[in-house]
């Protein structure tokens, strides 16, 4: 248990509903809109949690549990993710694999609740989701292996590291694999890295239902993927549920922004402000896709999705091709 | 000798570029007819001439396969060319009379192709280096392409796309073997002069144990399998009823007859190597089960066959599985068929390969020339709308009837002698299981071909217009009945000059087991 | 490091035919590819002079050929890159077809399909024992991998286009090979195969032209079934 990975769980809960308000800001200054302000998403969850729930009649306890759930899945996952140069509060052999599976707990009640309404709309979202997720799932996984098999466990401590209280380098470690990736690492996988990089964006782009696949502003509930199936929450559990897609987009983002930005001086006051504005240069990435190209049809989606499959896989399979470090 | 074998090449390059660019339908086909005659005389002269033996490095030389496969490819497309005279002026008849319901592709652009593709064929026969080898064998696959979408309709569209894509695939993967082979070659030990990739080279290479043995197994079977298609070998053999039948006659007499040997040329030359290497024994393995699978999806497409232009080229692949057989068998090298004097022997195999694709081309190519003309009388491709050919084309149909009975394997026609040869190989290496097979396949071959193609030439013919019996000009009777001719002579007598080149042929390919 | 940038360029560049629907896409890619495939034989010749990573060194025979290496990259990257998509562009505006049909396993299927490919064939690279080593491990895969997924994509594929699409991409893959492993070629039979095959896209692009005028609009091969048995 390493204490200082209070820092980047702390920052991920106080920041992650800025980033959805810079997405936000980029997005209206792209339409020549003046758009919400950037601390928009802060008072709207401030707002929900002062407000009273609604609950349906045909739903049950599942209902109420959902939002709750996946909040606290996806809190979780902030345990494992270090962030910049510093550690997380948790670290230990196969983490990665927890986290993957933490984020698929977070979508399956997610998905439940959704089935619970006993609403058509919210079915064909939660088939909708699932579908997409199955696909998404693996290119994350692959690309997961992938990175762990380049950058193996059980090496010496770097010193910057040392200083900062890691202990050991686990093997398939979530810490490992964004801590111990240095510019040596770009230099000799490069390749392998960015492969992986591009899947994990296509990946955070399809978890956080962005465009291309899904439309964060559409109304019309047969368009909708992530926004139908939440369509009855309502007070608090809504404010939870955005919350949580908030910290999902900042989780995700920092796998992205983790392997693009392989700084690590050991000084914590330079490595979290270089790390943050990543994050936040990450969330106006995505608003500019947003702006910039239009939601692909459903029946194309799939074929995106193999292709971050795809990419993944060819980072494992490069593997045997490139002479590892 | 070297100036011969440019001449040999030039002079259809040369014509085929003429062609293109002379006016006059007339005279394109003159030329057509002299190029091709000038080229006869050429392969005639290198005939009588003695072999000299290939040296080392050297890119274009005539060894014996190749003089054997270049003088029968010579013969065949005089035979074609004295055909097409004819034929392109019956066409064009046809067309300006209203009775075929297609156009056809300008005269300028099939001359000039015909041309290429012997040039290219010619090349096939002298290329002593794999690289060339398979630049030629490309070659003659796009010079012929644009031969078979002749009648411009959708079936002979389909048939040249199949064929032109298919080939090229095959001929990929042959190229894949071909730098297999190169792979092959470089050599355990670093720092070697590499080997040439001719073929006298890599003899000596293999014989001197320099080639990587497991590397000429891979090399073999992908050129196998790529030329194997173009040769019509089953399982790759689907371009080939298609392409064989919808091309106009005389390009299908040469496709059968003369294309087919330049492809398996290229197999064998790598044959050559591998043998050397003393991996005979696994290429004539694989030789055999190939030629056993052709003679069978051959005769399983034969029973039945409703088109006559099919038939023909299913029966293409069932000979060329036979000439596979042949070499697969292969056999000790047999005293009695070579001449002490040389001191060259082949064995019994390889002879009765090596005669029997002579065979199989002359009656092959007489066949689709007759074909021709009895699809013109008919005005139809199926078999069942043809009857009494002997009677309404007296000349067409008994020479039907006679080569139809050759190519099936009734004595005393050529490829009777030849079957024979192969059976006698098979049995005297008392290889009995392959003999009962070959014989049954055979069989098979032999019911289904004289069912549907005799009862074309009798019976009664169909009522209609057709008047009693229709004028049958020179030009369509004649190159069928001379090749006929030669055919039925080379059942009864095997002259000295050919059974020369035949041994000098097979002794290449005659190492046994 | 650039070597190995542009063999796994090209084995992208495979893939993304595979799963492309846009037929001007693929055509485009494959040209992105025959360019790329035009610098392999300075790359080569460049990582063959120096010792590379390998401890023995590589033995490629290119280090001595000079203008010819230029000369054959030069040649390969003018026809591979740009005179092959423009004759099959060409012949694409001719046909006016747009889009192109679901493959046969469609476009999923066909992806994972190709990544099995890739897989394998990195599999069996790493089995083969090759007389010398290679200038870069990952020749060989991309050779073989290019290979396989050029004759997956000709099996595949309904449109006449597509299939001269994989066609080159087959040719693309038997080309890395030669120039990798049969270096020691002169370079006149490399020449000649560019040619054959230059003349090859060639007829086949006329064909195509043909195909799209007396069939219907879309080119579609399923409509060549006619002659059968």
């Amino acid at each position: 248990m390493n204490w200082l990975g209070l820092i980047p769980a702390g920052l991920a809960l106080l920041l992650s509903p800025l980033l959805l308000g810079i997405l936000n800001q980029v997005k209206a200054k792209f339409a020549g809109r003046d758009g919400a302000p950037f601390l928009q998403p802060y008072y709207t969850i401030w707002k929900l949690l002062h407000k009273g729930a609604v609950y349906s009649r045909t739903t049950t306890w599942v209902f109420r549990a959902g939002p709750i759930i996946g909040l606290a899945a996806i809190m979780a996952t902030l345990v494992l993710l270090p962030i910049g140069g510093c550690p997380s509060l948790l670290s230990f052999q196969g983490d990665l694999i927890v986290f993957a599976y933490l984020l698929g707990l977070a979508r399956f009640v997610t998905i439940l609740a959704a089935l619970d309404t006993g609403s058509a709309f919210e079915g064909m979202g939660a088939s909708r989701e699932a579908t997409y997720s199955a696909i998404a799932e693996p290119a994350l996984l692959l690309g997961l292996a992938a990175l762990a098999h380049a950058l193996p466990g059980g090496v010496v401590v770097p010193d910057h590291l040392a200083g900062l209280g890691v202990t050991a380098m686990h093997d398939a470690s979530l810490s490992n694999l964004l801590l111990g990736l240095t510019m040596a690492h770009w230099m000799k996988l490069g390749v392998v890295i960015a492969l992986v990089a591009m899947a994990f964006w296509i990946v955070t782009l399809v978890e956080n239902c962005r465009v291309p696949f899904d439309d964060p502003n559409t109304h019309l509930e047969l368009t909708m993927i992530h926004e139908v199936m939440v369509l009855d929450h309502s007070g608090p559990d809504f404010a939870f549920i955005t919350y949580g897609a908030c910290l999902k987009l900042w989780v995700l983002g920092s796998l992205v922004v983790g392997l693009l930005l392989p700084f690590h001086t050991g000084m914590l006051y330079v490595d979290l402000p270089v790390a943050i504005l990543g994050m936040f240069a990450m969330a106006a990435a995505v608003g500019v896709v947003e702006s910039v190209i239009a939601r692909v049809r459903f029946v194309y989606v799939p074929q995106l999705l193999v292709a971050a499959v795809v990419l993944s896989a060819f980072a494992l399979a490069l593997q045997y091709g490139v002479p590892t470090p | 000798m070297n100036l011969m074998l440019y001449a040999l090449i030039g002079l259809p390059t040369v014509a085929g570029v003429a062609a293109l660019l002379l006016r006059g339908n007339l005279v394109r086909r003159c030329l057509l007819v002299v190029a091709a005659l000038g080229h006869l005389g050429l392969t005639i002269a290198i005939w009588n001439q003695q072999v000299l033996p290939v040296e080392s490095g050297q890119w274009l030389a005539l060894d014996g396969p190749g003089k054997l496969f270049l003088g029968v490819m010579s013969l065949l497309f005089a035979a074609s060319a004295l055909y097409c005279f004819g034929y392109l002026e019956r066409e064009n008849l046809d067309l300006l009379a209203g009775r075929t319901d297609s156009t056809n592709e300008s005269e300028q652009i099939f001359i000039g192709c015909l041309l290429f593709f012997e040039a290219a064929m010619t090349l096939v026969t002298m290329s002593q280096h794999f690289g060339l080898l398979w630049v030629a064998i490309e070659a003659t696959t796009l010079a012929s392409a644009p031969l078979i979408y002749f009648h411009r309709h959708n079936r002979s569209l389909e048939a040249t796309w199949k064929y032109l894509l298919i080939c090229s695939v095959g001929i990929a993967l042959a190229l894949m073997g071909v730098f297999l082979l190169a792979v092959a070659a470089t050599g355990t030990t670093k720092g070697q002069e590499p080997i040439p990739l001719t073929v006298m080279d890599l003899i000596s290479a293999a014989a001197a144990g320099k080639l990587d043995h497991s590397w000429l197994h891979i090399g073999f079977l992908f050129v196998l399998v790529g030329f194997g298609t173009k040769m019509g070998l089953a399982p790759m053999h689907n371009a080939l009823p298609d392409a064989d039948s919808e091309a106009p006659s005389a390009v299908g007499a040469l496709l059968s007859g003369a294309l087919l040997n330049c492809a398996f040329l290229g197999i064998l030359r790598y044959y050559q190597v591998c043998a050397a290497a003393g991996e005979g024994a696994f290429c004539q393995q694989l030789f055999i089960i190939f030629g056993l699978l052709s003679m069978a999806v051959a005769g399983a497409f034969i029973i039945g066959q409703g088109d006559f232009r099919r038939l023909l080229a299913y029966s293409s692949i069932e000979h060329m599985g036979i000439i596979c057989l042949a070499v697969g068998i292969g056999g000790p090298v047999d005293a009695s068929l070579g001449f002490a004097s040389s001191g060259i022997a082949a064995s019994c195999g390889a002879f009765a390969a090596a005669l029997h694709s002579v065979n199989h081309s002359l009656t092959k190519a007489a066949l689709f020339l007759l074909s021709g003309n009895i699809r013109h009388f008919y005005n139809s491709r199926v078999a069942a709308d043809v009857r009494g050919a002997v009677h309404s084309i007296p000349w067409t149909g008994g020479l039907w009837v006679a080569c139809i009975l050759a190519i099936v394997g009734v004595p005393p026609f050529g490829p009777f002698l030849s079957e024979f040869l192969v059976l006698k190989a098979a049995l005297d290496q008392g290889q009995y299981f392959i003999a009962i097979l070959y014989l049954l396949l055979l069989a098979v071959v032999f019911v289904g071909m004289t069912s549907v193609a005799l009862s074309m030439a009798f019976g009664k013919p169909p009522e209609g217009e057709r008047e009693a019996t229709a004028p049958e000009p020179i030009w369509a009777v004649a190159p069928p009945a001379v090749l006929c001719l030669l055919v039925v002579a080379l059942g009864l007598y095997l002259p000295e000059q050919l059974k020369t080149a035949l041994v000098d042929a097979a002794a290449a390919w005659g190492v046994g087991k | 490091m650039m070597l190995e940038l542009v063999l796994v360029f090209v084995m992208l560049t495979t893939l993304a035919v595979t799963g492309a629907g846009r037929l001007d896409t693929c055509i485009r890619l494959v040209g992105f590819q025959g360019a790329a495939l035009g610098l392999l034989p300075v790359l080569l010749a460049m990582s063959g002079g120096e010792q590379g990573t390998l401890d023995t060194a590589a033995h490629t025979g290119w280090e001595n050929a000079g203008w010819r290496v230029l000369l054959l990259a030069l040649v390969g990257f003018v026809l591979k890159g740009l005179i092959f998509p423009g004759l099959l562009l060409h012949s694409l505006r001719a046909a006016d077809v747009r889009h192109d049909v679901e493959p046969v396993i469609g476009f999923g299927t066909s992806l994972m399909a190709a990544v099995l490919i890739l897989a394998g064939s990195f599999w069996l690279a790493a089995n083969m024992k090759l007389p010398h080593e290679a200038t870069s491990k990952l020749i060989l895969p991309a050779a073989l991998s290019t290979t396989l997924i050029g004759l997956l994509i000709i099996v595949i594929r309904r449109t006449a286009i597509t299939q001269t699409v994989g066609y080159l991409v087959m040719e693309n893959g038997i080309y890395i090979f030669g120039i990798a492993m049969a270096s020691e070629q002169p370079f006149l039979v490399e020449m000649g195969v560019l040619l054959d095959v230059f003349v090859a896209v060639f007829v086949m692009g006329i064909i195509i032209f043909h195909i799209s005028r007396d069939f219907d609009e879309r080119a579609d091969v399923d409509q060549l079934s006619e002659l059968k048995d």
